[in-house]
């Protein structure tokens, strides 16, 4: 097909205001092949892609829409991923695009983050059409919304489609945009061979599939291709397109096609996303800008609760990684869990993402301890440390200096609350950087923040503090100086490697007060006094006390129901099976991770 | 089948009135549901005695519930029948529990008549407030009435029933109730730590700790329940009971030492054979005929466990000698590690024939209980 007659776009939208509706709606529209295609057969080889049950994981989607001039079109829609923790890969999204269709909804209106992922779109040069969402709603506003649009971006919205994406109102009008408003690929497919690799994903039959928009030249099965960035090279097996669940292969994909490779690759970390794609033997000059190595904001401890499952916990992060390089995870021993791994997350969301998959997937039960930063730790020789757990700190002696990733934070809210928002800022150590009033209601508040006050409980702290209404989004703005110290738990006189962390040292009494707190509501009594303390440099800062065991007995004897006594005591004995041993305390798994939650009060 | 001598439980579960802190299985039933309880009674009696033989019973226990709240002649009828089918050895331990209020002078004479040589009164308080609290039906008059009675009949092996850690008591009321228990010479008292147990009405009053002692308090009432008692002669036998010597219960020391016995009614436990049964507890199911139990077979392992977190409920401790003969193995072979650790933690006592819990210990004997098992 020609190029004029494709259109690479995705949709870009807040959450909740109707992006994934919205895609079911065009792809329920549209076909899945061309006129041309449907007579040769390709079908076959379809069937052959269900029957090994490929599925594929993002909701790219090719689609065939035939216009109101007649006319047919390809349709790529470009999945973005929908959390600040993948605003890499979200840019890379764009990139794979020309157009976007910003999806607002009509009674809620613009939001930080569409603000954010509407300027991203328009860093990447792509033209951005507006579409009313939710106009069934009593509430719905869209003359007031399409004026908002026009002031705060300053894109023409007065003609923007009004649709309904739930009730499939006006979807028409959204394609017919689509063909007019996203302009068609440029690109030359007789140049050297320039592709971006959007997404990746592992496939135990296949390999890697890439994901790749072609910028220039041309690619099909045997094209020898090199990864620009990671170095690697392998032979195209197969070429094809994303039908609406399935892969369809075709002979080639040139410039300005969107689709996949398959070469035999074994593991994604060969495919980075943003990496470019060439052909090995008639290289393109350079690479597509861009291309950024991934990098891991937020590390923890991950261990298995029961310890004999380590190698399971080492089989399955082996296999999450081979469909997602951004997890990073090394092997680490701790003396209060034993071993288990450091893991490297893009942001708490991939954290959790990971863990619930570790979990469910898996069948793991896992203790995680506390997630920290990336810190720099500037020694008095000279050298520079990027300090990952905190137990690696070296002696205060030794530092000279340490710093902190700091992120530039936008956040969106109403009037009435700028008040407690900034006050929240504050608290998290945020440096004010700007306030401007997007229309009557609503400001969009730029602050400075230190990464690890917005990683734990930020975004739920922002939520209850404008009743929901606050938006947030932001961007790693670089490292800076800061005053931090290592804080310490000691259980009965032991320090515990474990629940060790970097804190700003004004906050190191606070937080040392609280998870003393904290762990002595979780430790059950032992037979004997058991002090809890936080120290900072070997000074304790903080202390509570688990008092001993005074009585545990169990009188009763239940008309000679012995069956009933032993299972309370192993009921006991079970419970204690679940315990960490910390020094002569046992220390419930829970308490480890009880910690995370400090702010909750 | 069994060769030897074995015990009988006999649970009759009607009462006046459900106590708000009991979650022992008993109902107030009308007089047809008891008739009907006890023919299934009988006929369990007579169905299960055909599978055994060659049984000596030393001591028969009948608990509830309150089996005096039933009419004597149920009661009469229960024994001719166990007679009927058992043999009973010379100088048997036959116990009833009674309640105050629920015993005339007849009554105890058709008891005696039976054979029952053992009476058990629950009292739980002598101060008639914290009776009230417990929503007993009787107050501390009404029990010294019964209490009378019962020693008037002639009952010489009397136990008393009481509670520390109530709703509201102090050390100095739970002392009053030591005294004046200790001033009627009771051959036996219980003494036993209120556990508030879920599914009561006290569990939903009292769970969060409101108005009962502290654990200070109630550690200080269970120390001085030892003292006092010694002092006026009675010995800690076990966990919670105490006795003149030679009046030790000897169904209670029974259980503790793994001796055979069957259990008849609802929710009645069996032992024999290495297994342990559990009848269920449907009123109308058994009225029915419906006797299954629910059966649990001990491994070696299992039955070594018993052996130890039963035997040192006893202050006389478990005999290691005894270990040996009944496992073939030294006590240390399986349980060096945790004597060792208990003995560490002041919990245990290693002398050379036997092993006894401390007074600490006892206290905390969950803890040292539950690491017998495996």
């Amino acid at each position: 097909m020609n190029r004029d007659h494709i259109r690479n776009f995705c949709i870009i939208a807040h959450i909740d205001h109707g992006k994934s509706t919205l895609a079911d709606r065009i792809i329920e529209m549209t076909g899945l092949l061309t006129s041309r295609e449907m007579q040769a057969q390709v079908l076959d080889n379809m069937d052959l892609e269900r029957e090994r049950g490929i599925t594929i994981k993002a909701q790219t989607v090719r689609t065939v829409y035939k216009a109101r001039n007649g006319e047919e079109y390809i349709f790529n829609l470009i999945d973005t991923p929908g959390h600040v923790d993948f605003n890499y890969e979200v840019s890379r999204s764009l990139a794979a695009c020309d157009g976007a269709i910003l999806v607002v909804d009509a009674a809620q209106g613009i939001e930080a983050q569409t603000l954010a992922n509407v300027y991203l779109a328009l860093d990447h040069d792509l033209d951005v059409f507006p579409v009313i969402n939710k106009i069934d709603l009593p509430s719905a506003e869209p003359d007031k919304v399409a004026r908002e649009i026009e002031d705060v971006i300053g894109i023409e919205a007065m003609d923007a489609p009004r649709i309904s994406a739930k009730n499939g109102i006006n979807i028409e009008e959204v394609l017919e945009a689509i063909v007019e408003k996203v302009p068609a690929p440029v690109g030359d497919p007789d140049a050297p061979l320039q592709a971006l690799i959007f997404d990746s994903l592992y496939d135990s039959y296949k390999g890697v599939i890439i994901f790749v928009r072609i910028k220039n030249g041309t690619v099909g099965k045997g094209t020898p291709i090199k990864m620009m960035a990671t170095g690697a090279t392998a032979e195209v097996v197969e070429v094809g397109y994303f039908g609406a669940g399935q892969f369809i292969p075709c002979d080639e994909l040139s410039a300005g096609m969107v689709g996949y490779i398959t070469a035999s690759i074994k593991n994604v970390r060969d495919t980075a996303v943003g990496d470019t794609v060439t052909n090995a033997e008639h290289p393109c000059k350079e690479p597509l800008p861009g291309y950024k190595k991934v990098q891991s904001m937020v590390y923890c401890g991950v261990y298995p609760a029961d310890g004999a499952k380590y190698p399971d916990l080492r089989d399955a992060l082996e296999k999450l990684q081979l469909n997602d390089a951004s997890l990073f995870y090394e092997p680490e021993t701790s003396v209060a869990l034993g071993f288990g791994f450091r893991c490297g997350f893009l942001g708490l969301l991939h954290l959790e993402i990971i863990q619930e998959r570790l979990e469910r997937e898996y069948n793991l039960d896992l203790v995680t301890t506390a997630p920290g930063v990336v810190y720099r730790v500037h020694k008095t020789n000279g050298e520079m440390i990027e300090l990952t757990n905190p137990t690696n700190l070296p002696d205060p002696s030794e530092i000279d200096y340490m710093e902190e990733p700091v992120v530039n934070a936008e956040i969106m809210v109403t009037k009435e609350f700028v008040g407690s928002i900034m006050e929240l800022c504050q608290q998290r150590r945020g440096r004010y950087v700007s306030m401007e009033y997007l229309d009557e209601s609503r400001a969009l508040i730029k602050y400075v923040l230190p990464l690890n006050e917005i990683i734990y409980d930020f975004f739920d702290a922002l939520k209850s503090r404008s009743r929901g209404y606050a938006s947030f989004d932001y961007d790693l703005k670089g490292y800076e100086k800061s005053e931090l110290v290592k804080l310490d738990i000691l259980i009965n006189r032991e320090e515990v490697d474990a629940l060790s962390f970097i804190v700003f040292k004004e906050s190191a009494y606070e937080r040392g007060r609280k998870m003393c707190e904290k762990l002595k509501e979780e430790i059950p009594r032992h037979l004997f006094e058991i002090p809890i303390q936080a120290a900072v440099g070997g000074k304790v800062i903080a202390r509570e006390t688990v008092k001993a065991m005074r009585k545990d007995v169990l009188a009763k004897c239940y008309g000679g129901d012995i069956t009933r006594k032993k299972k309370l005591l192993e009921k006991q004995k079970e419970g204690k099976k679940r315990m960490r041993q910390v020094g002569n305390v046992e220390v419930p798994q829970k308490a480890f991770m009880s910690v995370l939650k400090l702010d909750d009060e | 089948m069994m060769n030897k001598t074995s015990m009988i439980y006999v649970h009759i579960p009607f009462c006046v009135k459900k106590c708000d802190y009991c979650d022992f299985t008993s109902f107030v039933c009308n007089e047809e549901s008891k008739r009907a309880y006890f023919e299934s009674l009988y006929r369990q009696i007579e169905i299960e005695s055909e599978s055994v033989e060659n049984l000596s019973i030393d001591s028969v226990f009948v608990g509830g519930g309150t089996p005096s709240s039933v009419n004597e002649k149920y009661i009469y009828k229960l024994f001719e029948k166990l007679r009927d089918r058992f043999s009973v050895s010379d100088d048997p331990e036959i116990t009833i529990e009674v309640n105050p209020g629920t015993v005339i002078k007849e009554k105890l004479s058709v008891y005696k008549e039976a054979g029952i040589n053992r009476i058990s009164i629950g009292l739980q308080s002598t101060d008639d407030a914290e009776l009230k609290l417990l929503s007993r039906v009787h107050d501390y008059e009404g029990f010294l009435h019964s209490y009378e009675l019962v020693r008037n009949a002639g009952f010489e092996n009397v136990n008393i029933d009481i509670m520390s850690a109530l709703p509201t008591q102090t050390r100095s009321s739970y002392l009053n109730t030591l005294k004046r228990v200790v001033s009627l010479k009771p051959a036996h008292i219980s003494a036993y730590s209120l556990i508030i147990e879920e599914g009561t009405p006290f569990y939903e009053r009292y769970k969060d700790g409101k108005d009962l002692p502290d654990e200070e308090t109630d550690r200080e009432m269970y120390h001085d329940t030892k003292a006092f008692l010694k002092e006026n002669g009675y010995e800690r036998y076990e966990i919670s009971n105490y006795a003149k010597p030679g009046f030790e219960c000897k169904h209670n020391m029974g259980y503790w030492t793994r001796k055979p016995y069957l259990g008849f009614g609802i929710a009645a436990a069996s032992f024999y054979d290495e297994n342990r049964y559990l009848m269920h507890s449907d009123l109308k199911r058994y009225i029915e005929g419906d006797f299954e139990k629910e059966v649990t077979k001990l491994s070696k392992d299992d039955a070594m466990a018993e052996f130890m977190f039963l035997g040192l409920r006893l202050t006389s401790g478990v005999s290691k000698k005894k270990f040996e003969e009944t496992f073939s193995l030294s006590i240390y072979d399986v349980y060096a590690k945790e004597i060792a650790e208990l003995t560490k933690e002041g919990l245990l006592i290693d002398e050379k024939e036997v092993l006894y819990l401390t007074d600490f210990g006892l206290d905390v004997s969950n803890v040292a209980m539950a690491k017998f098992l495996k």
